[in-house]
């Protein structure tokens, strides 16, 4: 019944998690732009990296292959046996890098509510220009 | 200890970036001490490692822990890179030293942890210029970029605001950034500078590529504040202290210009999608650069004049880059140092007149000259050097510019150069003419206080004023040696000059 849209259900079986992880890229963007809430901002910023590790990891995965740790009697196979683990290392800096960022979101929107008694984007702008 | 000139650059500011929180515990002036001297021995390393590189006359690569580039990370040290370190130690020992007096009314807590952030930026800063590998300058880009962001909330109830959405745009230029390196390491399976120059080219017109450079392109614009990208610039260099905000206007948005300059001609080598992206990069930044001085001339508030007048400066620089012939990228890079000396110089004097009189506004300036000459007199060398007007080195670099643009044929930018010069006079002869030439008569009538116990006393306290003469002589000095910096640093720092 669908025979021609074959091709794209093909195409949505090898590309979904790409799309996804694009979905979810633009869905961090979203909430930075258009929330207003500093919190909510900050949570859409912590979205968009992990959709950016997502994409990281996800360039190293294939089909049928395993951990690229060679146990005690095996013997090396080809390249193709193993997920690709420098993604994986990288990621691990990454996500480090991203929890630091929050940490520092975290304090200054602490310092924010405590000066200005509100995470509002708007009010604190106003109270801020008084 | 020579062969590691490279890894020190960073290393000295990190661990007495730790050290200092500690220390100053048991006593802050031996903590002072430890700073600057940190700062000193980063300046000679520097120094020690463009010399290094000169004389070698090719690039160094230094191999961090021993692995062998493709796989280990590597830092490269060519006259560019090297160039922009000593620019970066240079300006973070100025303004450490700057800070001295500032400080002097905070908890030695408070101290501690500012000493700490001010070394952790400069750390960042000089890894972002030196290191040869696309992930490790994300990395730097943001240890340097976080220490800024605690930096900018030292300013006070504003300035948490400010820093605060800094933050939120930072961190996504940097996940943008990411992004686009992600493209690139799937494409070629690879994230060392120089690798990727050699697997890129035939993939140039592979939409991937075409996304990364969009996507970096993007990420690095926010962070050099791009104009239609500079939306945090204004507030977060309003509402900062100033000897952080001297150090971030200096050298923070130059060394992101850096990295795309370093990206955009040494990586992908200015081929295939990226000559489109240079031409919007060009049109992008003529545009700021009148959008910039306009905005200057409209703000009341000093410091705000001078952010905006940024904004314009940081166009310049883009503008030489996009034209992208030898002699606008020598303007380009000229003015990277020409634009560090005069806004570092301006900032510093926008600092210590708030710290003496407390006038930030540009109608109080009236009989400025007469309460501090020395100040108001470095101020007008920098401001010189900013309008274009010889023999400082603002002169030289635009008129590197204007050469270059002239040879692309590039007539808009020349009337864009020329036109955004007559703005910057605009906005700062409005600050000399209060300063100098209003208020005469007012200064007759009141003789300047002067304490009755103490015959001579300077205008500033001595930590601050030795900065900001040190950047005015420089500029007017510098300006009379260009072409001693030209032909024996920024030539060599042009694609494919070097061997």
């Amino acid at each position: 019944m669908f025979g021609q849209y074959y091709h794209l259900l093909d195409h949505l079986a090898g590309y979904a998690s790409w799309w996804l992880i694009g979905v979810l890229f633009l869905i961090g963007l979203y909430g930075i732009i258009v929330k207003e809430n500093l919190l909510k901002k900050i949570m859409a910023l912590n979205v968009m990296q992990v959709a950016v590790i997502l994409f990281f990891l996800n360039t190293a995965q294939k089909s049928g292959a395993t951990l690229a740790v060679l146990l005690p009697g095996e013997t090396a196979g080809a390249v193709d046996v193993y997920v690709n683990p420098l993604p994986a290392a990288l990621m691990l800096t990454a996500i480090v890098v991203s929890l630091a960022v929050m940490g520092v979101a975290m304090a200054l929107v602490i310092q924010v509510y405590r000066c200005y008694g509100s995470l509002e984007e708007p009010e604190v702008l106003r109270r801020m220009h008084k | 200890m020579n062969e590691h000139l490279p890894i020190l650059l960073i290393i000295i500011p990190l661990i007495v970036a730790m050290a200092a929180r500690l220390s100053v515990r048991l006593s802050v002036p031996f903590t002072r001490g430890l700073v600057l001297a940190a700062a000193l021995a980063v300046l000679a390393c520097g120094a020690g490692a463009l010399a290094e590189t000169l004389a070698r006359g090719e690039p160094w690569s230094y191999h961090v822990s021993g692995w062998p580039p493709p796989w280990g990370i590597e830092l490269v040290i060519d006259p560019l890179s090297g160039g922009l370190a000593v620019l970066v130690a240079f300006f973070g020992l100025a303004a450490l030293v700057y800070a001295g007096p500032y400080l002097q009314g905070r908890t030695p807590r408070e101290q501690g942890s500012f000493y700490a952030l001010f070394l952790l930026t400069m750390a960042g800063l000089l890894g972002m210029c030196v290191t040869g590998d696309l992930f490790n300058l994300f990395v730097f880009l943001e240890i340097s970029s976080l220490a800024a962001y605690a930096l900018i909330a030292f300013g006070g109830r504003r300035a948490i605001v400010a820093a605060l959405r800094y933050l939120i745009i930072g961190t996504a230029a940097a996940c943008f950034y990411l992004l686009g390196v992600g493209y690139l390491y799937a494409v070629t399976g690879s994230l060392n500078m120089a690798d990727l120059a050699v697997l890129l080219p035939p993939l140039m017109d592979s939409p991937a590529v075409i996304l990364a450079v969009v996507l970096i392109v993007a990420g690095l614009g926010i962070k050099t504040a791009l104009f239609p990208l500079h939306g945090w610039l204004p507030d977060a260099y309003s509402y900062a202290p100033a000897p952080v905000l001297a150090f971030l206007a200096a050298v923070m948005t130059k060394v992101s210009a850096y990295a795309l300059y370093r990206i955009l001609y040494f990586v992908t080598e200015a081929a295939g999608p990226v000559s489109v992206t240079l031409e919007v990069l060009g049109w992008m930044a003529a545009a700021g650069i009148l959008f910039g001085s306009v905005m200057a001339i409209a703000q009341r508030d000093f410091w705000r004049m001078l952010a905006y007048s940024s904004v314009a400066q940081v166009g310049y620089i883009i503008l030489g880059l996009a034209v992208g012939n030898v002699l606008a990228l020598y303007g380009a890079l000229l003015h990277i140092v020409s634009h560090s000396l005069a806004k570092g110089g301006l900032f510093f004097v926008a600092g210590g007149v708030n710290w003496e009189t407390g006038v930030r506004r540009v109608p109080d300036f009236v009989g400025m000259a007469g309460k501090m000459p020395l100040t108001m007199a470095a101020f007008v060398v920098a401001a010189f050097s900013m309008i274009g007007l010889p023999p400082t080195l603002g002169f030289f670099s635009k008129w590197y510019l204007v050469l270059g643009c002239l040879e692309a044929g590039a007539w808009v930018f020349v009337a864009v150069l020329i036109v955004s010069s007559l703005l910057t006079a605009v906005y700062f002869f409005r600050v000399i003419e209060n300063a100098y030439l209003k208020g005469k008569d007012d200064a007759r009538a009141a003789p300047p206080f002067r304490p009755a116990g103490r015959r001579f006393r300077l205008e500033l306290p001595a930590g601050m004023l030795l900065p900001i003469l040190v950047l005015s002589i420089g500029v007017a000095v510098l300006g009379l040696f260009n072409e001693q910096i030209i032909s024996n640093v920024i030539h060599y720092a042009l694609p494919g000059m070097l061997p």
